[in-house]
């Protein structure tokens, strides 16, 4: 690439994050992290990946948060130089079915889901359509596609970010800058793999017609096809990684 | 790396070439382009692709006869080895409104654009899912999504690629085989530009990015889909149209 990109990463230390911005570290980018405030454990992260020989740029950023947003981008614009790109990978689950769900947990999965894309998106897209380049992914779920049991919030949530990315794409479509959503099925990350191998192995590979998990680096390698010079003409898409798992 | 095969139906027309390019460099795959029986740009084709430093052979076979088809990938398979990625590419419009529409114009359609797939597919896919492993693109268009006036054959056709891929995805699925569709949009070929110009600029007004296509960025779809890191996407429809059309 001509000048070495900067993408921001949501929830960059997660499961999936970490595969994200390892990934797009090796494919080149200037990656920065955003984490929870509440997480406790990302300067071990940060140390490890040192030790792995990436060095990120990492901010506690509350993105359920509008005013810290704004403040930590700002930041980090400063810090690191202009955001090119920014995925929005970030995410809470609050599972339990609506008859016994709170509005708390519907709140707090607004936020930090749906909200987030906003308030984030928010802060780079005047700098995105100023300099006639940006790439935003916004990381949805299957379950966003096809609804799941339990999860009203969440799924709201989830297919709440695909019509945000479609009308934002329109928005912005002859200023160089695409918007596009992902939408992985049940990915290998630490949180999956915790679960009991017999609740796995009967619940839910049963529903993945290919009969595994998908590799965190797999959706990586989705991402990055999609912050190419090549990927320019997909633009309000939502791509289904999801091993035969829900097709339409 | 292996040397895996690609076999691209249509693959000297515009898209088709983009897409014999980008698979030839990825992973430097063996590229092998059809054409119609006797197609008189063949020659001309080949040498301008052996200039620009390809390597590419050439199958001659009408994907919408079985039997022609069975027959060309049965000297693929001995000439240069089993296909591993297929790209069905190869189409044919004759628009019309179906009220003038005559039986002629949806059969060349459907064959072409339709049966097509499953002629080329069906003499591919075996040797896939023995071999564990295989990828197989269908190129559908934007108009299989929304369709389009004046192509209730084409509309219909492209529409049922995506069909083909959603069910055949789920057959072959444990065999390291994914079968993916994509669907662009108004795409810069020789075809669009041959629109008269105050139409073309009509028709690029209503595409939110501003533009065609490339046909090199409908390759490099393919050309994701296809690699080794895309295994976990299958049945999937992709939209590559520049904001056209979402969904």
């Amino acid at each position: 690439m001509a000048q070495q990109r900067i993408a921001v990463v949501t929830g960059g230390m997660g499961g999936l994050g970490e595969s994200i911005s390892t990934k797009m570290a090796d494919a080149g980018y200037r990656v920065v992290v955003t984490y929870s405030p509440s997480n406790t454990k990302w300067k071990g992260w940060i140390d490890e990946m040192k030790g792995r020989g990436y060095s990120f740029g990492a901010y506690p950023v509350d993105v359920a948060d509008f005013d810290d947003t704004a403040a930590k981008v700002t930041q980090i614009q400063k810090e690191m130089g202009a955001i090119d790109i920014l995925v929005n990978n970030a995410g809470i689950t609050r599972d339990m079915t609506f008859k016994k769900m709170t509005k708390a947990d519907w709140d707090a999965v607004m936020h930090t889901n749906l909200d987030s894309c906003f308030n984030m998106t928010k802060q780079v897209m005047d700098g995105m359509v100023e300099r006639q380049w940006g790439r935003v992914i916004n990381v949805s779920s299957v379950n966003g596609q096809k609804g799941a049991f339990g999860q009203t919030n969440y799924s709201a949530a989830k297919a709440g970010i695909h019509g945000f990315t479609k009308a934002l794409a329109l928005e912005v479509a002859k200023k160089g800058v695409t918007i596009n959503t992902i939408s992985p099925g049940y990915i290998g990350t630490k949180m999956v793999t915790a679960i009991p191998k017999e609740i796995l192995d009967s619940k839910i590979l049963p529903q993945i017609p290919l009969g595994r998990l998908g590799k965190p680096d797999e959706v990586a390698g989705l991402i990055i096809y999609l912050c190419s010079e090549e990927a320019a003409f997909v633009t309000g898409a939502n791509i289904s990684i999801n091993g035969g798992q829900h097709m339409y | 790396m292996t040397r895996r095969v690609a076999l691209i139906t249509g693959g000297m027309g515009g898209i088709g070439t983009a897409v014999c390019k980008k698979l030839g460099r990825a992973n430097a795959n063996l590229v092998v382009a059809n054409c119609l029986p006797g197609y008189e740009h063949k020659a001309t084709w080949l040498a301008a692709m052996k200039k620009e430093g390809f390597e590419v052979h050439a199958a001659e076979g009408d994907v919408s006869d079985f039997e022609s088809t069975a027959a060309m990938v049965r000297k693929i398979e001995s000439e240069i080895g089993p296909v591993d990625i297929l790209v069905n590419n190869a189409g044919v419009v004759r628009d019309n409104m179906l009220k003038k529409m005559v039986l002629s114009e949806w059969m060349a359609v459907i064959n072409s654009n339709l049966s097509s797939v499953f002629n080329v597919t069906k003499n591919v896919i075996d040797g896939m899912t023995e071999r564990g492993w295989g990828r197989v693109v269908n190129m559908s268009s934007v108009n299989g999504q929304r369709g389009q006036f004046g192509q209730t054959n084409y509309s219909a056709a492209k529409a049922g690629v995506h069909g083909f891929a959603k069910a055949l995805a789920q057959e072959v699925i444990r065999k390291g085989v994914t079968v993916n569709s994509v669907s662009p949009g108004y795409v810069e070929t020789d075809m669009v530009k041959s629109i008269r110009k105050d139409v073309l600029e009509k028709l690029i007004a209503g595409i939110p990015i501003g533009r065609l296509a490339q046909p090199e960025e409908i390759a490099s779809l393919v050309a994701f889909l296809t690699s080794e890191e895309a295994g976990y996407i299958t049945g999937a429809n992709i939209a590559i149209n520049g904001g056209m059309y979402m969904t």
